[in-house]
């Protein structure tokens, strides 16, 4: 028995120089960013204020930062696909079926696990709490903790890379496949391990949102008063509650499968393939929601915004969303129609997609009208909200048109169904977060990004999007299934060129994206957002100032209606004159701790262990990761003070810069 | 969870600003007490769900027994009642330690808390037992598909009882070094409000596996 497990030299795949070169690089950019932080001594103010903050803005903004990151690795790993198809025609390609494979599996399990998922994870953290009127999230340590599980989750799929092989599953490891018989290799147990650990993040994130939502409101917040975008979390992380332990389970399950020799989805000894896919989707369907609800979210707050009316139809949007949140449980057999369930059942399933189709075009009908007889303004934010609008119910109608047994029989696992799928999580999931990240960036940092370059950026994904993935759906047609590494169609080809022409456009839109930040950043006096309300918002994140104090509120509002801060606002300006001063006192806020970060250093050592059979390793990381918390739950203060004078000080100076405000302005009409 | 520290707490007549005409209750909403316990349900109430999920796998494998045994020809009802009875009870000292804590009665509560750790430890050792003896007649979990779902949903259950006794002792460890704090307490009901629920999760464990198991 080796002290080191399955672990050895061979595990680096010095033969494939592509992994290799690519490995290198992300290493030598890391060791350049932390060379540059050490050396500038921005560490103890790196570790001091970020890394172990347990500040739900700060947390947020990690999270994006992550998502971000991440969003740069899944969309090489498209490129790489898209270039392997445009040249594999009769021919073998540049990338060889085992490492395409590893590939396309990675691109999925990135792009929704640790991309999609943190970003959402992280405009929910930053802005639920202020929108709610509220100093933090309910649990803020536990906040940190699920973020820094989350990340290392990321940091065992890219160590993937280099160490060892990642899974040739698919994003979604099915069974026999996935079974030690057909998968020997690290490459499922990285896969599991690495969403085991971030899945309990995520879960734990869940929780602590969903009693935020519930009991950590200002007083006078009723539910009936929140933001919808507070709604849209609400539902979002009902279903984290109610999914992820789904895929725990069955990972769990697919795990001792593999370590100990049961037979939950093995072909012999009565193991049942089926109830996989049946326990995944279980899980993988509500997840659909889990990402888009928020963004409805983000698209109801921006079109209100810059039409400058309230949300038409609040309350049907409410329940829409709750109806969607519900009816998601209810339509997982659709990943699987061609299981043989049977016609009636094959109906239900279908007829229940089919419905869950009418409370989404409401919202749809709700954001047109929101939109009808204001004043619109076109920022960048707001030309992702249009441009989801159009593209989404594209990928909603496909969707329906899949939702059609008979059709689907044709049409699953076929390059229409990717085609649909990347039409609503791009066009709908991914504008979304664009359009957060534009509208909610002036409140984090305290200055705009440069609009222009947001607006080129959004041309440029969107024609992108259109480019790369309306030829799917005609592939799909022609009979294309996925996940191929070579082809002998020419048929398919020209549309495969068009293709990747699209994903090289969304790649210059990253492009523009990134030049966009930067050059924000270096500009970021000119583009200065002074009084906290750089967009004529209507709820209490923009009633204080950007970036928001520690502390959120110098006092707890008191909210007396729908659109908190408008009101508030109106009458300002009416009168000329704000609220008279409030009575500061001090505030206790949670005190920062390590505890999230050391505990997620210990899972990640026990993550890697487990992955490469080091048992001892396992039980090392473990004790660690168990003394970690109680040296935590032995602290006598887990508090500190903020004087009434420093909030005064705060306020007192939002307050001036508002006042100037007001006078510009004229009541709305 | 039980490190979880919260916000907007009046405990202690701690002042945040006031906003006009408001008591502190209403100001902050919720105790710091209730909006622990209550995401402290939220979790269980997820941990219900892995239950479920291995239940219903359960359900699914009952007869892929691969002609193997099945679990009428494996079941030890009077074990399996001993077992049962244990944790019952230990549910009943570890409600009368909670009594305890409230109470700030270290004695009380540190004997409460050290019989539902040898009622616990009992149950343990009984399932442990069970689980031997099966793995010796060759009726482990590798060997059906049934005995696979048989061993996970059981031995998750211990892995939880297990999880429940460690948090136990670092309850009482606690509470001997620092006394009833507010924090400490908390903890306290998030504990008591988890052994509850795994003993409410064996009640269905133990009628619909073993009772039913044996029946059929």
């Amino acid at each position: 028995m080796n002290m080191w497990g399955k672990l050895s030299w061979a595990a680096i795949p010095l033969d494939q120089p592509l992994p290799l070169i690519s490995s290198a690089v992300v290493a030598l950019v890391i060791t350049g960013v932390l060379a540059w932080v050490v050396l500038k001594g921005h560490l103890p103010y790196i570790w001091k204020e970020w890394l172990s903050s347990v500040d739900h803005k700060r947390i947020g903004v990690m999270y994006i930062v992550l998502a971000m990151v991440m969003l740069l690795r899944g969309f090489s790993d498209a490129v790489l696909m898209r270039a392997q198809q445009a040249v594999a025609l009769n021919a073998p390609g540049f990338l060889p079926p085992d490492h395409y494979n590893q590939v396309f599996s990675a691109h999925g399990t990135m792009m929704i696990f640790f991309v999609a998922m943190p970003f959402v994870i992280g405009l929910m953290n930053f802005v639920v709490p202020l929108q709610l009127g509220a100093r933090d999230v309910a649990f803020p340590v536990l906040n940190s903790v699920g973020f820094w599980l989350t990340a290392t989750g990321a940091l065992l799929v890219n160590i993937s890379l280099l160490v060892g092989e990642f899974a040739r599953t698919g994003w979604l490891p099915y069974p026999p496949l996935s079974e030690l018989a057909y998968s020997p290799g690290v490459g499922v147990d990285y896969y599991l391990w690495a969403l085991q650990i971030s899945g309990v993040g995520t879960l734990l994130s869940g929780i602590n949102l969903v009693t935020t939502v519930l009991k950590v409101r200002a007083p006078g917040m009723d539910y009936l008063r929140m933001p919808m975008f507070c709604w849209t979390t609400l539902a979002s992380n009902l279903l984290i509650v109610a999914a992820f332990p789904i895929l725990t389970a069955t990972f769990a399950m697919l795990l001792l499968d593999r370590y100990l020799g049961f037979h939950f989805f093995t072909n012999d000894g009565g193991g049942n393939v089926m109830m996989f896919m049946n326990l995944i989707w279980a899980w993988g369907h509500p997840e659909v929601y889990i990402l888009i609800l928020p963004a409805f979210g983000i698209f109801s707050e921006v079109a209100s915004t810059f039409s400058g009316k309230p949300l038409f139809g609040y309350r049907s949007m409410v329940v829409a969303t709750m109806a969607i949140c519900i009816i998601s449980f209810m339509v997982w057999l659709h990943h699987f129609f061609t299981m043989g369930a049977g016609a009636d059942v094959n109906a239900i399933f279908g007829i229940a997609t089919m419905i869950i189709a009418v409370p989404t075009g409401v919202k749809i009908f709700n954001w047109l009208f929101t939109m009808y007889g204001g004043r619109i303004r076109f920022p960048a934010p707001m030309l992702w909200t249009i441009g989801f609008m159009v593209t989404f119910v594209i990928g909603g109608m496909t969707g329906v048109l899949l939702a059609v047994p008979p059709a689907d029989f044709v049409l699953h696992n076929s390059l229409f169904l990717v085609a649909h799928f990347h039409n609503v999580i791009i066009g709908g999931v991914v504008f979304g977060l664009f359009a957060g990240y534009e509208y909610w960036f002036p409140k984090a940092f305290g200055f705009k990004l440069h609009d222009g370059l947001g607006k080129a950026a959004f041309w440029l994904w969107t024609i992108g999007f259109y480019l790369a993935f309306m030829p799917l759906y005609l592939l799909g047609l022609m009979g294309m299934t996925r996940r191929m590494q070579h082809y002998d169609v020419p048929g398919w080809q020209p549309w495969l060129l068009v293709a990747a022409a699209g994903a090289a456009l969304i790649g210059v839109g990253v492009f523009v994206q990134i030049v966009q930040l930067v050059w924000s950043i270096r500009h970021r006096e000119e583009l200065r957002d002074r009084t906290g309300d750089p967009w004529n918002g209507r709820s209490l994140e923009w009633s204080i100032p950007s970036p928001p104090p520690m502390f959120n509120f110098a006092v707890l509002p008191v909210v007396e209606g729908e659109e908190a801060y408008w009101t508030i606002k109106q009458r300002a300006i009416a009168r000329q004159t704000l609220m008279p001063e409030p009575e500061y006192a001090d505030i206790h806020m949670p005190r920062n701790s390590p505890v999230g970060f050391i505990c997620a250093f210990f899972a990640t050592i026990m993550g890697f262990a487990l992955i490469w059979h080091i048992w001892w390793l396992v039980i090392v990381g473990l004790v660690c990761a168990y003394a970690t918390f109680v040296v935590f739950a032995w602290h006598d203060e887990h508090d500190e003070s903020i004087s009434a004078a420093t909030i005064a000080g705060i306020d007192r100076a939002n307050r001036k810069e508002r006042l100037e405000a007001i006078s510009q302005l004229r009541p709305a009409t | 969870m039980s490190t979880a520290a919260t916000l907007n707490a009046p405990a202690g007549g701690r002042g945040h600003g006031h906003a006009a005409g408001l008591t502190e209750e209403e100001e902050h909403g919720a105790s710091k007490r209730i909006v622990v316990a209550y995401g402290f349900w939220i979790f269980l109430i997820s941990d219900i769900i892995v239950f479920a999920a291995f239940f219903a796998t359960y359900a699914v494998l009952t007869d892929s027994t691969a002609g193997g045994p099945a679990g009428r020809d494996l079941f030890d009802l009077r074990m399996v009642a001993i077992e049962t009875a244990c944790l019952l009870v230990s549910s009943f000292t570890c409600g009368v330690a909670g009594l305890g804590a409230q109470a700030k009665n270290g004695r009380v509560f540190q004997i409460a808390m050290a019989v539902t750790f040898v009622l616990g430890a009992a149950f343990l050792t009984i399932e442990m037992r069970e689980f031997a003896e099966m793995i010796e007649k060759g009726a482990g979990p590798s060997r059906s598909g049934f005995l696979s779902a048989f061993f996970a949903l059981i031995g998750c259950h211990g892995l939880h009882v297990t999880a429940g006794m460690l948090w136990l002792l670092t309850m009482m460890a606690q509470v001997a070094a620092k006394g009833y704090r507010d924090d400490i307490l908390r903890r306290i009901l998030c504990f008591n409000l988890f052994w509850h629920t795994l003993d409410i999760i064996w009640v269905g464990l133990f009628s619909l596996v073993y009772l039913v198991g044996v029946a059929v």
